[in-house]
């Protein structure tokens, strides 16, 4: 099989001293990111992201650079889980649903067992995921080299609407926020016409917004605004992992496959989707309560609970960079920052990476594998560690943080002005969480949006101004299909919701 | 019984008016602009405004939209935003945040964004942590000596530097 043959040259790529260092370091940062507050996945990886530039530069360093960044990544998404389980603090939105069994296990004295089944299962979804990227992205890829700007069109229209579809809270937020992020994309110069757009005559205006400085802004000042609230003191549960725990967890396990399986298959399904690894760690709990034979103890500290979650949110996680690296589409915030470190090396993400770069492409999926694996033996023999920096008071994280963040927002593009942007997003940031505008769908919109933009004007010239491109070919009008409903589905479910009440019944599901 | 630092700063149904009305604005701005550049279709395709027209549009209805559900929350409207206390608490974060951003960089006297940074977490440490004075610059002047070598040394990417940085040769 010509995967296996690729993965093997992948594997050469990666396994070299330097990219194994680089694992290393990357997993443990991204663990530290996970765990500090104010600092995550998608900031974590954006403030790194300028230490990178030099590094791309020199041959395949782009592929060490991307190796460093995706397993800060891995890293990231590990330490949430710590947080979660010891603090009662998720470190990312999809940790959320690990607190409510995590957190009552370490209220028991479990915390190790949560820990363990927590990181084991996460390794197990994310190499689930990272199988299906092997074998599905590649198919993908040749599949994407026939699309068109119409067929892109649809796919980033897909994209956006799968938020509007997905979003618990009111969908005109989803929305107001997303054209936000679209309408400062599109600030600055305009690339066709050479026409400044929204600029108002200020020169700093001019190259736009960049999307990093937004991510820094919104997620790291916002989150810190948002912790300092609560005041300035966490009381966390204390682990110690050792060797009997883990292997006694591990023992117990293989108990849940099911559950495993299903969440897993859950994760990478939704995970493909835009925002996807929210809703399937809820998802994965949810059907885990309803499947297992004591779902009534959910929430009481079951370790099936802590399973759930984890296996789907890191499946999901992962398999967010199945569109990211075959269509140039990211699935999360952090996957676009991912993407706009591959822009910024002077790679182009899509369809043709396969082609011109496969060095590169199978060098970060065989990382992947090697992230993840690096990634295990990192939390489990570093916890005391890692939650011993969650013990440092706040009044020393919180200043050191903000000067992080001020030094990433400055070395994007060194310069000042976008320091005071950074501050000004993260009050937005905080407004925004407050009112349950989602942040997330504004970044991919900043991020998406000259591409999108572009996508949609070629297909315009195509068809000389009329919409009905886009329902001109089976592909074309079947993406954009699956688009309006997942857009109008908040009315749909509303619809179909109204119409069973007059049935006589209301089908209650949680 | 309510005591000051309870005290509520704005309902929750204010400032979503606040910010609907702002996302209104903005839009409408779009809109003006793009309305300006040419929203329509010249001989050669799509003019610059056309795209962002859109956008606007779809901004100012959703403003309204958010504006209409903001007007209609019952009780849920009623709470409060931000209590006194918190905001307090994070005004202490946000205007030190302001006064050390313009302090690496302004027209009269710039430090650098080392000693900035440095001063800084000494500051907060000193005044919001109740750290004695050694352990406040021990930790910071530590933190920003770290920096230093990461950035100007193993790294090479250049911050804005201070008075200090050219005494040992880092302009």
């Amino acid at each position: 099989m010509q995967e296996i043959q690729n993965l093997m040259g992948g594997f050469a790529v990666a396994l070299t001293w330097f990219n194994v260092m680089l694992m290393l370091a990357g997993v443990t940062l991204g663990v530290l990111i996970g765990v500090l507050p104010g600092l995550g996945g998608a900031n974590g990886v954006a403030i790194l992201l300028p230490l990178t530039f030099s590094m791309a530069q020199s041959p395949g360093g782009a592929t060490s650079a991307i190796i460093l960044l995706s397993c800060i990544y891995w890293g990231a998404l590990f330490g949430g889980a710590i947080t979660s389980i010891l603090f009662n603090i998720p470190g990312e939105p999809w940790s959320v649903a690990t607190t409510f069994d995590g957190y009552p296990m370490a209220q028991n004295g479990q915390a190790a067992q949560a820990l363990t089944a927590a990181f084991t299962s996460s390794f197990i979804g994310a190499f689930i995921a990272v199988v299906m990227i092997t074998f599905l992205s590649p198919l993908v890829a040749r599949f994407a080299l026939q699309f068109g700007p119409p067929e892109f069109f649809s796919v980033y229209l897909l994209t956006f609407c799968a938020f509007v579809g997905m979003a618990k809270g009111s969908a005109f937020k989803t929305i107001a926020s997303m054209m936000l992020g679209f309408a400062l994309a599109a600030v600055g110069l305009d690339t066709v016409t050479g026409q400044l757009r929204l600029t108002f005559g200020y020169m700093e205006l001019l190259k736009g917004f960049d999307f990093l400085i937004a991510v820094i802004g919104l997620f790291g000042i916002g989150e810190i605004l948002l912790t300092i609230e609560e005041g300035l003191v966490f009381r966390g549960k204390s682990a110690k992992l050792n060797v009997k725990v883990v292997l006694e967890t591990w023992k117990e396990l293989p108990k849940y496959w099911k559950t495993s399986a299903r969440s897993a298959l859950v994760g990478c399904l939704m995970g493909i989707v835009p925002g996807g690894a929210t809703p399937a760690s809820f998802m994965a709990y949810g059907v885990a309560k309803r499947m297992s034979r004591d779902g009534e103890k959910f929430g009481t500290g079951k370790i099936e609970g802590v399973v759930a979650p984890e296996t789907a949110a890191h499946a999901a996680g992962t398999s967010a960079l199945l569109p990211m690296l075959t269509l140039g589409v990211p699935g999360s915030p952090t996957a676009a920052v991912l993407l706009g470190g591959l822009m910024i090396w002077g790679l182009q993400p899509g369809p043709l990476l396969f082609v011109e770069k496969p060095d590169f492409v199978w060098g970060l999926i065989a990382s992947m594998y090697l992230g993840n694996i690096a990634g295990l033996i990192v939390v489990l023999t570093c916890v005391p560690l890692f939650a011993s920096i969650l013990r440092v008071p706040f009044s020393i994280i919180a200043p050191v943080i903000l000067v992080i963040c001020a030094i990433g927002a400055f070395t994007v593009h060194t310069s000042m002005f976008d320091v005071w942007l950074m501050l000004a997003f993260g009050v937005m940031g905080y407004v925004f969480k407050k009112l349950d505008y989602p942040l997330a769908p504004m970044v991919l919109a900043l991020v998406l949006g000259d591409a999108a933009e572009n996508a949609f004007r070629q297909s315009m010239l195509i068809s000389q101004g009329t919409l009905s491109i886009f329902y001109s070919n089976a592909l074309v009008g079947g993406v954009t299909t699956i688009a309006l409903v997942l857009l109008f589905w908040p009315l749909i479910s509303k619809a179909i919701g109204i119409l069973r009440g007059k049935s006589g019944r209301v089908n209650q599901t949680e | 019984m309510s005591q000051p630092q309870d005290r509520a700063v704005g309902s929750v149904r204010l400032w979503e008016i606040i910010v609907a009305v702002s996302f209104f604005v903005f839009g409408a701005i779009v809109v003006w602009d793009s309305r300006r550049l040419g929203a329509a279709w010249a001989s050669d395709g799509p003019q610059a405004g056309y795209f962002p027209f859109y956008i606007g549009l779809i901004i100012c209805i959703s403003a309204v939209a958010i504006l209409i559900q903001a007007l209609g929350s019952g009780a849920k409207g009623a709470n409060a935003f931000v209590a006194w206390g918190q905001l307090k608490m994070v005004l202490t974060v946000m205007i030190p945040s302001v006064i050390y951003v313009a302090l690496i960089a302004n027209p009269l006297y710039s430090l650098g964004i080392y000693e900035a940074s440095a001063i800084f977490i000494a500051l907060f440490m000193r005044f919001l942590g109740k750290y004695a004075w050694p352990t406040a610059a021990a930790v910071s002047i530590g933190v920003v000596v770290v920096f230093f070598m990461m950035f100007e040394v193993w790294f090479l990417v250049p911050l804005p530097k201070g008075p200090l940085e050219a005494l040992i040769g880092y302009r």
